[in-house]
């Protein structure tokens, strides 16, 4: 069976190659990509970066099917209704083969379900939301990013090892922030059952009001914070909490601080100790980070954000799928893609047939601080797949079909 | 005389402690013009605006053809035929002249409420009439924002003309007029009432104007009234002629 | 919450509002003295924190160091101020109302990318201030020496503007042009040069502002739009113009915002209530129960009637063949062009509406709004919540969505009628904000921050052509309706009421009750607009009643031009389609949209519209 259908896939391409003449053949492949690079670009211009230097770096290696590729990208302004207009945009105008890209969890979201109406191989980039390959998962959308889920799970261990037992949580009052929290309760739930969480506070994205948020989380007296800020209100945090003593004595967990872009503006004043999760890119001594790093620097003068590892991975994973379908049909992308290993600056990676998800796997370690810049030590690497919940549960979670 | 269309007793305001009008009592028949004069400041606007809803008094009776009238807003006092014009006028911008007075129709009518028939097509013919008797029909295709201030005054006459009133208030209705104008704005007012049977109450800084026109003057001085009658016997009356007319004069 | 955390939320109160009260402060006397909705304010208090960012590096971190960056930044930025208002803004001033909101916008999308290209894209956190980095003890609490500072500064800065306003000749002229701008032209005043500068005083409170947050904020591109949203807030809730009521406002609304981290959750008969989830909203809440108590803020004063410069001109009866002919032109559209003209033109269709019903209300009605999304938003989550979660087929939610819309607009409307002017507009975006709040945080009904999906049309109409011309008919239909609507009876008591509402009340027109009806028409019919924008996009989310959806609507009437009928309409083509255009490039698309905007500001300071159609006369004229 499984054979016959290769030898049809084949003969299938074969056909459609020949039929398409050399003109079409030497014409480029175009990828759709979408992001809000105006709403967050401190990850978004690294995150271009990458993608640039892949297209590079495949194009010179003879491009993919015989064909160079091109990644055609628009800006979606952070606003779902715009998203799906561009990404219409991409398909229909610009003769993109199918779309990459995004940021926010709605974005993402939005243009998942958008690639299900429409039949076209989305694969979602950064977005973190657990919601795109389960509650709201489909057939067209592969997700690339270690997702808030599996990057809580990879904090969970040193979480408990601690046996703390009053734990405060901030969070930023999305989508992001209240899932990293519900992922967080439950599992040290499950792993330290007497667990407290005295203080919880949502912060307004980009607004937090820190001293004031740091007073209430102190005046719970917790022994441990949870905390899935970022940026701008990352920033912030730290600073009032350094000031007002509410770190003393107190061990804190952060979701995404050791992301270079989250991390390198806090300088001399990075928290020394906190858990992190990010990318200790100056450390890395695997081969294929390696030629990734020096690649990257030759092209662009600059070290690498978490976001240009994104960006790079994301159109290699476009790329190898392209070649495994051997087509730019959708259904052989889709089927390609489910299953899917490919090599990525952090190591092999496997799109899980069973949700869609990558493998991608993430760096945790505490910050420490070394010539008035905060980096990574006692940094290990957690491979994606030993941060997902069983198979029952995925499937639980996931609508059939 | 006939009968009183507008009947006024022991009318009584004041803010916060300062008596503004105090125990002002006084009627208007059909067909007759009073004037309201005094001094700057002698409690005419305050009046004015109790008898036209704007203001409610602290005490005291409004009563216009017998019903009490106090504690209503003025678009209700309207609805009883009470027409009014303004001091500074207060018309339609926007609109044309035939429009405002076709506004005013439509209103007395209650036919404003329809969503889809065409503004316009009603009342064409007896805004033109009202527009005819102020002088203004050659004018009606004109934008009111763009018309002189006399004239402005006309249409606000023919706007107020528009609900048939039984009483017109209004609050210095010359002002900003040359002396000519006045004269020419009041004896039409004079002429529409008498023939329609009108009360007409006003006030009025120029006393060539009021002694002209009115039948009869009552005379305001902070918040009381201190004299009424005829043109003749006002002018005669000492208590005037010391607290206003010396001063005015 | 103990007596010390309640002290400590306390002062973390008063030191978050005095920023807000130096910017609000700035807008406040720019706004009472121009009457200018200046979104740029923001942008403002933004390059205060860059420019002290940079030059704190350039002087080093000493005090002095410290304070002369802080000084410096905001004259800098005060001249940035005068440079708006001389290159921009006094080219427009006898422009309709509102029309250099356009323009202040367009100023926004412009500095915002200057920041990123001068400064970069990182989050740039500044040192903490030289001296004050400390914390101090107040009981058993460590509180930031540098809060302390910021408290006082406050009371200081407004003793400050006390005396300009009082013992100077410039604050008196500045406080009669408050209290009635003609006033000061008559008085033969250089008008120029009193608008230059308290331009210069305002930037200069919004540059100090945000000066003085270095040591509290990074410097990043959001700020702009955060602070702008509260400034107006403030500015509202202490009264227009009134400087004592924006410091008023500001504790209020800093010392509110502390109080509800502070509480934190609490559950009350057994539900949990988040405190903290409010910060979302709580300034918002503050306004609006502000407003419906008092109608001119908590210090303001009802503004001197305003003489209309200009009155608003005649609306020309829309030709109906010129409008057939469109439509028809419109629907012939799908067969010519590919498919993804044709879903741009189903966006522009919808924004069409949109825009039309928002220039009803706020041109020939008179009732500016700020918050018209929420009418547009809640029309997109009422079709697609009665399609996913109460499993009523397309068409009805379709036909029940502007339904819904317009019961909210009811709702809201009989609040926002009892009000006139700026005050109406604030209290309309606190709806819409309220709205908004709660969609974003109502996860089981509404889907939270991340919206509803799977909101996709009807088998027959998933056609995206089948479904344009859907598009084309319902919202043409709502279109030509409300054009219909105004030159009936009803609408010109309408307009009539918005011309002089002393005149409408004495011919016995019931004026706030046919806005009331006004306001609840529109709301439908923007309802409509954004339940059929819904079903295109096949996922509604938060951003949909944003204040950037507002803010869309807005700019989509001033470019067509708020004095004609077609203005709306050629606004909402025009900014759509340039939008889809522009952005393409997506490195600066937001200069250049900018720059496209300010230059259409100020070659046709009538709007696109009115601008043309004056060229047309102006040409027949000359060849005449």
């Amino acid at each position: 069976m499984l054979t016959r259908n290769r030898l049809l896939a084949g003969a299938a391409a074969l056909v459609a190659l020949s039929l398409a003449g050399p003109a079409a053949a030497q014409a480029p492949i175009k990828i759709g990509e979408l992001n809000s690079y105006k709403v967050f670009p401190a990850f978004l211009e690294p995150y271009k970066k990458g993608i640039e230097l892949a297209v590079e770096e495949v194009n010179a290696a003879g491009g993919v099917l015989g064909r160079k590729i091109e990644v055609v990208s628009r800006d979606d302004n952070g606003n779902p209704g715009d998203a799906v207009r561009v990404a219409e945009e991409l398909l229909s105008r610009e003769g993109a083969s199918f779309l990459i890209g995004t940021f926010p969890s709605n974005v993402g979201l939005a243009v998942a379900d958008f690639a299900k109406q429409r039949k076209v191989l989305f694969i979602a980039a950064e977005p973190l939301t657990d919601k795109i390959v389960w509650d709201q998962g489909n057939a067209y959308t592969f997700r690339l990013r270690t997702s808030t889920y599996m990057q809580t799970a990879m904090l969970i261990p040193d979480a408990v090892k601690l046996k703390k037992k009053r734990w405060a949580i901030v969070y930023p009052n999305y989508e992001y922030g209240q899932s990293a929290t519900a992922a967080f309760k439950k599992l040290l739930k499950e792993k330290q059952p007497d667990v407290e969480f005295v203080a919880e506070q949502a912060t307004p994205l980009g607004k937090i009001d820190a001293g004031a948020v740091a007073q209430a989380l102190a005046d719970a007296k917790p022994d441990a914070i949870f905390s899935s800020l970022f940026g701008p209100d990352l920033a912030k945090f730290v600073r009032e909490g350094q000031t007002r003593g509410l770190f003393k004595g107190v061990e804190v967990f952060n979701l995404l601080a050791g992301e270079p872009e989250y991390l390198d503006p806090l300088k001399e004043e990075s928290p020394d100790g906190w858990y992190v999760t990010g990318y200790p890119w100056s450390e890395l001594k695997t081969p294929e980070h390696t030629k990734f790093l020096n690649a990257y620097q030759a092209k662009f003068k600059d070290y690498p954000r978490l976001g240009s590892v994104v960006g790079y991975a994301t159109v290699m994973s476009a790329v190898e799928g392209i070649k495994k379908a051997g087509s730019l049909d959708q259904d052989k992308l889709v089927a390609a893609m489910s299953g899917l290993k490919l090599i990525t600056p952090f190591g092999m990676i496997e799109y899980r047939p069973i949700d869609h998800q990558s493998t991608m796997g993430a760096y945790v370690g505490q910050i420490g601080v070394k010539d008035g810049k905060g980096y990574m030590k006692n940094w290990r690497f957690v491979d994606g797949k030993d941060a997902l919940p069983s198979d029952a549960d995925v499937q639980k979670m996931r609508p059939k079909n | 005389m006939s009968r009183a269309v507008l009947q006024v007793e022991g009318l009584h305001k004041s803010f916060g402690g300062v008596q503004a009008v105090a125990d002002v009592s006084f009627a208007i028949s059909a067909g007759e013009m009073l004037a309201l004069i005094g001094p700057n400041g002698a409690g005419k606007s305050t009046c004015f605006n109790m008898l036209n809803g704007q203001l409610a008094p602290d005490s005291g009776i409004v009563r216009l053809e017998g019903r009490d009238i106090v504690g209503l807003r003025p678009r209700a006092i309207w609805r009883l035929g009470v027409g009014r014009t303004f001091q500074i006028t207060a018309t339609f911008a926007s609109l044309s002249v035939r429009e405002n007075v076709q506004m005013a129709l439509y209103s007395h009518a209650g036919r404003l409420r329809s969503l889809l028939s065409r503004f316009g097509a009603a009342f064409g013919g007896e805004a033109d009439a009202l527009l005819d008797q102020v002088g203004m029909l050659d004018q009606a295709e004109r934008t009111c924002g763009v018309l002189a201030y006399g004239d402005l005054k006309r249409v606000e006459l023919a706007i107020a003309l528009a609900n048939e009133p039984r009483l017109l208030l209004m609050d210095e209705p010359t002002a900003g007029m040359a002396p000519k104008e006045r004269v020419a704005l009041m004896e039409l007012t004079a002429r529409l009432a008498r023939a329609r049977n009108i009360a007409v109450l006003f006030t009025e800084h120029d006393m060539d104007v009021v002694f002209s026109q009115a039948d009869r003057i009552i005379v305001l001085d902070r918040g009381v009234l201190i004299a009424g009658g005829t043109p003749p016997e006002v002018r005669a009356n000492p208590n005037v002629r010391a607290v206003y007319l010396g001063s005015a004069h | 919450m103990t007596l010390a955390s309640i002290i400590i939320q306390l002062l973390n109160g008063l030191a978050a509002a005095a920023s807000l009260f130096l910017v609000s402060a700035g807008l406040s006397l720019i706004f009472g003295v121009t009457r200018i909705v200046n979104f740029a304010h923001g942008s403002l208090y933004m390059l205060g924190l860059y420019g002290a960012y940079s030059l704190i590096q350039f002087f080093g971190r000493t005090p002095l160091g410290f304070w002369g960056a802080v000084v410096l930044a905001a004259l800098a930025v005060g001249l940035v101020g005068i440079l708006i208002e001389v290159l921009v803004l006094r080219r427009i001033y006898r422009a309709p109302e509102l029309f250099q909101l356009l323009a202040t916008f367009a100023v926004v999308l412009v500095i915002k990318d200057i920041a990123l290209f001068t400064w970069g894209a990182e989050d740039l956190v500044g040192p903490r201030a030289p001296g004050l980095s400390m914390a101090v003890e107040i009981m058993g609490r460590r509180i930031p020496a540098y809060d302390l500072v910021l408290i006082a500064i406050g009371p200081v800065v407004l003793g400050a503007l006390w005396l300009l306003l009082t013992r100077t000749r410039w604050g008196a002229l500045v406080r009669a042009a408050t209290q009635d701008r003609e006033m000061v032209g008559a008085l033969g005043v250089d008008q120029a040069r009193l608008f230059t500068s308290v331009f210069f005083v305002g930037s200069v409170l919004a540059g100090l502002g945000g000066a003085l947050q270095i040591p509290r904020e990074p410097a990043n591109l959001e700020l702009d739009l955060a602070i702008i949203a509260d400034a107006f807030v403030i500015t509202v809730v202490g009264g227009l113009g009134s400087i004592g009521g924006a410091f008023l406002a500001a504790i209020v609304i800093g010392v509110a915002k502390a109080f509800c981290v502070g509480i934190g959750s609490v559950t009350w008969f057994g539900f949990e209530v988040s405190f903290s989830k409010l910060t979302l909203v709580v300034e918002f809440l503050i306004m609006a129960l502000v407003l419906v108590v008092r109608p001119y803020g908590l210090l303001g004063k009802p503004q001197a009637a305003q003489r209309a410069a200009e009155p608003a001109p005649r609306l020309q009866v829309p030709s109906w063949t010129f409008a057939l002919v469109w439509l028809a032109l419109l629907a012939l559209v799908p067969l010519a062009a590919d498919r993804y003209t044709t879903i741009l033109l189903t966006d522009i269709v919808c924004f069409a509406l949109f825009a039309v019903s928002l220039h009803f209300i706020m041109g020939p009605a008179g009732m500016v709004s700020f918050g018209h999304a929420a009418y547009f938003g809640i029309g997109a989550y009422a079709a697609g919540l009665l399609l996913k979660r109460f499993g009523l087929p397309m068409e009805a939610a379709l036909l029940l969505a502007p339904l819904i819309a317009g019961l909210f607009a009811i709702v809201y409307g009989w609040f926002c009628v009892r009000l006139s002017g700026v005050y109406l507009a604030m209290l309309t975006l606190a709806f819409a904000q309220i709205s908004w709040s709660v969609v974003f945080q109502w996860d089981s009904m509404t889907g939270g921050s991340n919206g509803v999906f799977g909101v996709w049309p009807s088998a027959w109409l998933s056609d995206k052509t089948a479904y344009y011309y859907l598009a084309l008919v319902l919202c043409g239909a709502g279109i030509l309706f409300l054009w219909r609507v105004l030159f009936s009876p009803f609408g010109y008591a309408l307009r009539a009421g918005r011309d002089s509402p002393l005149r409408a009340e004495a011919i016995g027109i019931d004026l706030r009750g046919f806005q009331w009806a006004a306001f609840a028409l529109v709301g439908a019919l923007a309802g409509l607009a954004g339940a059929v924008y819904a079903f295109s996009k096949g996922s509604i989310s938060p951003s949909s009643i944003s204040i950037a959806q507002s803010t869309d609507g807005l700019i989509m009437v001033l470019l067509g031009g708020v004095e004609t009928l077609t203005g709306p309409v050629v606004g909402a083509a025009i900014f759509t389609w340039l939008r889809d255009v522009v952005a393409r490039n997506t490195e600066f698309w937001r200069a250049v949209m900018g720059g496209v905007i300010l230059l259409i500001v100020l070659l046709f300071p009538q709007g696109l519209v009115g601008g043309l159609k004056a060229l047309v006369v102006r040409w027949r004229e000359q060849r005449a």
